[in-house]
């Protein structure tokens, strides 16, 4: 079969590989139909995420039609010709982590848990096509992907929801969800995010959704920015504005009421020598990360304000703004999306109307187009915001 | 939530190491005070009359600032133990030349530096003895620890029921229930041959403890014990093991040793984590790029993570046995 593969450093290839089998027994086999580069696969390209190999399947936004199920997989959960959507965090439903809900944290489905646990103290969940840290599983970029714990994750979409409707409960739906739900928002509330990617956009819609009185989208690229604006969001624009006294200025002075870091580790920043300081320290390994929305954040937050990541990080960063955290009693909320937790209900505000996820899809492509789609959504050339492979 | 908790560490009986780094700070002393004071040094040695005794201290200082690197940052602390008694035996003829030249008050100085000397090489040979010795035997002690989200009585029916261990204990093959207090266990590594002990259980109290050990003359003599506790959840068990290994000395000591690897710990970390995937999900889990699940010995070098061929499905079962016979090539040769 046909798989998106990374093939080093800002190289990823199509090639040719064998078609996936059941492994354990509550693995399930996917016919891939729809699935789609996320923002986060990009930190994979520019080789900012350790323990990659040369032909690691990528991807782990993907949907389907299950073709085979193991033995252990309960029949009335999941049935041979099932529709589902995949999450992508690896759960394994029975452990203390997934039993509070904290899916992203699954204390059995890291098979390479030993490493994840050298790196964060802890171990953190398998992912599909996400490095061997994250379990070496491999991705659904691919006509076949293997899903493991099939009666756990995957959910079954009704009938008469397109793909591209459903699609994005996998991951960037589900997560810019998270951002907005860690806020605890209030009626009075001015939320700013930062970022205004897919992620971005969909905190900005849950934001609204849950009742944010205001909110402010912070990014560079005029076309997203218009985007969020579209969306209801007021834009600032960091390469023209300063982002800190725009952000007084929207809200007399206070700062937001909640912030939520939607960049994460290769965010950029409008002062050059700043953004060139931190693009030097990542280049030499000194800091893995370049925390720009994050300092900025905490740096713009209310006081006693919620300032919510779900951006990714991946290692150490510098300067982090501990002064500012700790003396204005800020609260910082943070994670991997628990995506089990909010695929249900998600699916029931799309049905209902409320969000429309395919707002955010700018291109359509086929498998063998993958190394041009990751260009143009790198590059942020032609529009690009989000890409949607049909294998 | 419970957290999880894998902790682990490793201790020798006897530890060169620490007379090893004493020494090494000792050297770095006296190396500093012959180069930054020679003049204190020769009047002291009683040596203060020679010119050459002006190059010859600064000499020792110099290599003694070498052994007390060698001692504090090298890897074979007896070697550089054994260099220093070297150096104490050079001191020595140095010294045993200056007194045949001298008399008087330079004489008895010279007589106590030489008593200092002497006394010296006694703790230096004492040392590199006990260094060549407990390479020889060690005791290689392993804990490890889990929190497992069944109850006491599973965790522990499932352990108590010993055909289990081979399940996610990695070096085992195989363990056969002899009686209720009997068992024969069987491995293939180290050794890239079977090797098999038998094993007695000397505790066992239900849902709570239990402890055994190797019986008879098994080639590695090995004690374990496991506990489990309940967790503060209610829910969840805490497992708790601790396992030491008698290693003999020689090459069978040796590649015992080198099949657990720089960090002997991690294997029973892992061990642990495929007991708590075996009890909470039923199986160990397998990926693409760590496909071997319970056979697996190492978490890297991986195969890429995309589909295996079937082939390398096959030859999974005998990753063990591959590894092991590496091993042998490597270690024994």
């Amino acid at each position: 079969m046909k798989a998106v593969t990374w093939a080093g450093p800002n190289h990823v290839e199509v090639r040719q590989v064998d078609e996936p089998v059941i492994l354990n027994e509550r693995d399930a086999i996917v016919r891939v139909t729809s699935t789609a580069i996320c923002g986060s696969d990009l930190h994979l390209l520019d080789g900012y995420v350790p323990t990659m190999q040369n032909g690691d399947v990528l991807g782990h936004e993907f949907m389907g039609e299950v073709v085979e199920v193991g033995p252990g997989v309960d029949p009335s959960r999941l049935r041979v010709g099932d529709r589902v959507v995949v999450p992508f965090p690896i759960a394994c439903g029975s452990c203390n982590a997934c039993a509070a809900q904290l899916y992203a944290c699954c204390e059995n489905s890291n098979p390479n848990a030993g490493i994840a646990e050298k790196l964060y103290g802890h171990p953190i969940a398998g992912l599909f096509g996400y490095s061997h840290l994250a379990g070496g599983f491999a991705g659904g970029q691919a006509e076949y992907a293997r899903v493991p714990f099939a009666d756990v994750g995957p959910l079954k979409v009704p009938d008469g929801l397109t793909d591209e409707q459903v699609l994005f409960l996998s991951d960037i739906l589900p997560t810019g969800y998270m951002g907005a739900e860690m806020c605890d928002i209030q009626p009075t509330d001015v939320v700013a995010v930062w970022g205004a990617g897919p992620v971005g956009q969909f905190a900005i819609d849950s934001a609204r959704m849950l009742g944010a009185a205001m909110v402010v989208a912070i990014d560079k690229e005029p076309y997203r920015l218009s985007l969020a604006e579209q969306a209801g969001a007021i834009p600032i624009n960091f390469t023209e504005a300063d982002v800190r006294a725009e952000l007084l200025e929207l809200t007399g002075g206070r700062g937001p009421d909640k912030c939520i870091d939607a960049a994460g580790m290769e965010a950029t920043h409008g002062s050059m020598p700043i953004d060139v300081y931190d693009r030097a320290k990542q280049a030499v390994r000194a800091e893995t990360d370049r925390p720009h929305a994050l300092r900025q954040a905490i740096l713009s937050c209310r006081s006693g304000g919620i300032v919510s990541v779900i951006g990714a990080y991946g290692g150490f960063i510098d300067k982090f703004p501990v002064g500012a955290w700790m003396n204005r009693g800020l609260t910082l909320r943070s994670g991997q999306c628990h995506v089990q937790r909010y695929m249900a209900p998600l699916l029931e505000r799309i049905q209902r109307g409320d969000i429309d996820p395919t707002r955010v899809i700018t291109h359509t492509m086929s498998l063998d187009e993958a190394p041009h789609a990751y260009d143009l959504f790198k590059n942020k050339q032609d529009d690009c915001l989000k890409v949607v492979l049909r294998p | 939530m419970t957290a999880r908790h894998h902790r682990t560490r490793q201790r020798a009986s006897t530890d060169p190491g620490r007379w090893g780094r004493r020494l090494g700070w000792l050297s770095i002393g006296l190396g500093t005070l012959h180069l930054a004071a020679p003049g204190l040094v020769r009047r002291v040695g009683g040596v203060d009359d020679s010119a050459a005794s002006r190059t010859v201290v600064r000499l020792i200082g110099a290599r003694e600032l070498v052994h007390g690197a060698g001692l504090l940052f090298g890897r074979n602390t007896r070697g550089w133990v054994w260099s220093r008694v070297g150096g104490d035996a050079l001191d020595l003829a140095s010294l045993g030349v200056a007194l045949a030249r001298r008399r008087g008050i330079r004489r008895a100085r010279l007589m106590g530096a030489t008593g200092a000397v002497l006394a010296m090489t006694a703790v230096d040979v004492a040392t590199a003895v006990r260094a060549g010795r407990s390479r020889a035997r060690r005791l290689m002690e392993l804990t490890g620890t889990t929190t497992i989200r069944r109850p006491r009585s599973d965790v522990y029916a499932f352990w108590r029921r010993l055909e289990n261990l081979p399940r996610f204990m990695t070096h085992l093959d195989e363990v056969e229930e002899i009686d209720a207090r009997h068992s024969r266990w069987r491995a293939t590594a180290p050794f890239g041959r079977t090797v098999s002990w038998d094993a007695e259980i000397i505790q066992d109290i239900p849902d709570t403890r239990i402890a055994w050990r190797s019986a008879g003359d098994a080639a590695v003599r090995n004690l374990g014990t496991v506990t489990f506790t309940s967790a503060p959840d209610g829910v969840s068990t805490e497992v708790r093991v601790r396992i030491a290994y008698d290693l003999p000395g020689g090459r069978l000591g040796a590649a015992v040793a080198k099949f657990f690897g720089e960090e002997p710990h991690q294997q029973v970390a892992d061990d642990l984590r495929r007991l708590k995937q075996a009890l909470e999900t039923g199986d160990v889990v397998r990926s693409e790029g760590a496909l071997w699940g319970e056979r697996a010995r190492k978490e890297f070098p991986q195969r890429p993570a995309k589909p295996p061929r079937a082939d390398e499905l096959v030859r999974g079962a005998d990753e063990l046995v591959r590894a092991a016979n590496e091993l042998v090539r490597g270690g024994l040769a």
